[in-house]
């Protein structure tokens, strides 16, 4: 503990101070005030018809939107990290864009594109296929914030998997899909979930890039984030802290879920991620 | 591949010419190397999803933009309004970054300089921000500093404004940006250890000429990558400071929310020339990024190498 390098003290000091100013104490208040609500009540305004259909909203399109970014994002970087081709350091690149690229401007460029008169959505207009303004759209706009969480998980486990087990699976007759399916990947599952657990949990609490495309229509359209802007246009701060603390509560359960799969997958596989 | 132990092996039947070239157009693939078919398929998909996705929304963004012309642009640029958003996110960027410096770097140099009991739940509280809502960012303020909040009538006794103000603009985006730093400095100053700076204080050198002289030139890409980070997500946050700003032509939208302005009244090129600006910012702060990942890998955190 004793250590010749200064400066300990105020280091921390600084960090508990403006940790405890900037996050935790606001945080504290959004407790205190469910506190005055208490369980029951906090149940009885997230079971209330609209909250809960935004809930279901907002949680069941993540969870669709994490599986698919599961699937292309797993490919995408299979193909970074395997497969050398020009403009693949472009493709690289072009995977933090949902990371840069302001909500609001990823919002209202979305709505653009899958509008019934957009680059996308005229093409589907013919076969009356709406997709801006309905549930359709907000998953695209969660598949668009949350596809770089799998591809920036999943990729430095792959890159470090060694050559030499596919070596030893192909020497012991199995096929190439063979490999790649019973070999490689199982190893990776622990970081594909964590990545997927990212990009649904992005999802639940994304706002600005869903707003504008989803159309917004309660019970139908609209998402949890955004009814909780409605509850406070409202001055119904009771009904915004209930959603608020039950989608905390969920991210929290979700955190508490990835630690207990790297613990898993660290006695599993020996991987450090 | 060598042809000639084929050649040995062949019938005398069949001419030896005809065998040679027959064998040398059939290239053996490694067996740890994927069939090109699939190799190209992936690629494409791949390549295919991310233009859909990703890169098309971009493109859309500038198209927009210039619909009606570069004079149009233009002269929405020199909007009044438009002028005071970018005025007011600069502000704020000016405000957040350093604060977010200063704390990414006492957290890392505690953490990881140090042990301590406790150190673990510190790093997760750090993190905290990533994994909370940006619209309950904002609304944990609204509930502190609001008409009704928890110390909304103290601040109003004094005559301080925090909520559809400037204060909780800057407030909620030092929330959401909080981790930047510190995740980038922590890893990156566990790797580089403690016997650098023992050297220098060994020598005599005091605690803040061995801050400034040693840790910092070690520091400064890992910096750099930081701030470059958390600079982008100061400028461009919507959903926090969208709670508290209160939506003020002028006086406290930034441009992200002049941007939703502007777009829920029809006016789709003003919208999009400010959000042009807004995925300039993207553009420069992803090739920055790729920059250090490609230039500095090795003194940057190791996640980010490349």
């Amino acid at each position: 503990m004793r250590s010749v390098v200064p400066g300990f003290g105020v280091a921390l000091g600084l960090t508990l101070a403006l940790l405890t100013a900037i996050v935790l104490l606001p945080l504290a208040a959004l407790v205190l005030r469910a506190s005055e609500l208490g369980f029951a009540g906090v149940a009885k305004l997230a079971m209330e018809p609209r909250i809960f259909a935004a809930l279901k909203t907002s949680f069941g399109l993540s969870l669709a939107a994490a599986v698919v970014n599961g699937v292309f994002g797993v490919i995408t970087a299979w193909v970074l990290v395997r497969y050398r081709f020009p403009g693949r350091r472009l493709l690289d690149a072009a995977v933090d864009l949902p990371f840069a690229l302001p909500t609001a401007v990823a919002g209202i460029a979305l709505a653009a594109l899958y509008a019934p008169n957009g680059w996308v959505g005229s093409l589907f207009a013919p076969y009356d296929i709406k997709i801006a303004y309905t549930p359709v759209g907000i998953f695209i706009a969660l598949v668009f914030v949350g596809l770089p969480f799998v591809v920036r998980t999943v990729q430095p486990v792959l890159a470090e998997a060694e050559h030499e087990i596919e070596e030893a699976a192909a020497t012991l007759g199995a096929g190439r899909i063979r490999t790649i399916l019973r070999v490689l990947l199982p190893p990776l599952t622990p970081a594909i979930l964590t990545g997927v657990a990212m990009s649904f949990a992005r999802g639940v609490g994304e706002y600005g890039s869903v707003i504008f495309i989803a159309g917004n229509i309660p019970y139908v359209s609209e998402i949890a984030p955004l009814l909780i802007v409605v509850k406070l246009e409202e001055y119904d701060y009771a009904g915004a802290t209930a959603i608020a603390l039950t989608m905390l509560t969920a991210s929290f359960l979700i955190l508490l879920g990835l630690n207990a799969l790297g613990s898993w997958s660290r006695r599993r596989y020996g991987v450090v991620r | 591949m060598s042809d000639s132990p084929l050649r040995a092996v062949a019938p005398p039947l069949v001419p030896s010419a005809t065998l040679t070239r027959a064998a040398s157009t059939v290239r053996l693939r490694p067996a740890t190397e994927d069939p090109p078919v699939l190799k190209y398929v992936l690629i494409a998909v791949a390549v295919l999803f991310l233009a859909l996705f990703l890169v098309l929304p971009l493109v859309a963004v500038f198209v927009e933009a210039f619909r009606k012309g570069a004079e149009a642009y233009w002269t929405s640029l020199q909007d009044e309004d438009a002028v005071a958003a970018i005025k007011l996110t600069l502000t704020v960027a000016a405000i957040a970054v350093p604060v977010n410096i200063v704390f990414g770097i006492a957290a890392a140099w505690c953490i990881a300089k140090f042990e301590f009991p406790g150190k673990s739940l510190l790093v997760s509280l750090i993190d905290l921000p990533f994994s909370v809502s940006p619209v309950v960012a904002g609304l944990v303020y609204v509930l502190l500093f609001g008409a009704q909040g928890l110390m909304g009538p103290t601040m109003k006794a004094y005559g301080i404004e925090v909520i559809f103000a400037v204060p909780g603009i800057v407030l909620a985006t030092i929330f959401v940006t909080l981790p930047f730093v510190a995740r980038e400095l922590i890893p990156l100053m566990e790797e580089q250890g403690t016997t650098d700076e023992e050297a220098a204080l060994s020598l005599g050198a005091g605690g803040l000429k061995t801050f400034m002289r040693v840790t910092l030139p070690n520091i400064k890409w890992g910096l750099l990558y930081g701030v470059l980070l958390c600079n982008a997500r100061a400028m461009g946050e919507f959903g926090a400071v969208s709670v508290v700003s209160g939506h003020i032509r002028g006086v406290t939208n930034t441009m992200p929310l002049q941007v939703e302005v502007l777009y829920n009244e029809y006016n789709a090129v003003a919208a999009f020339t400010i959000a042009s600006l807004l995925a300039l910012l993207a553009l420069v702060t992803l090739a920055l990024k790729a920059l250090l990942e490609w230039r500095y890998a090795d003194e940057i955190a190791g996640t980010h190498r490349r």
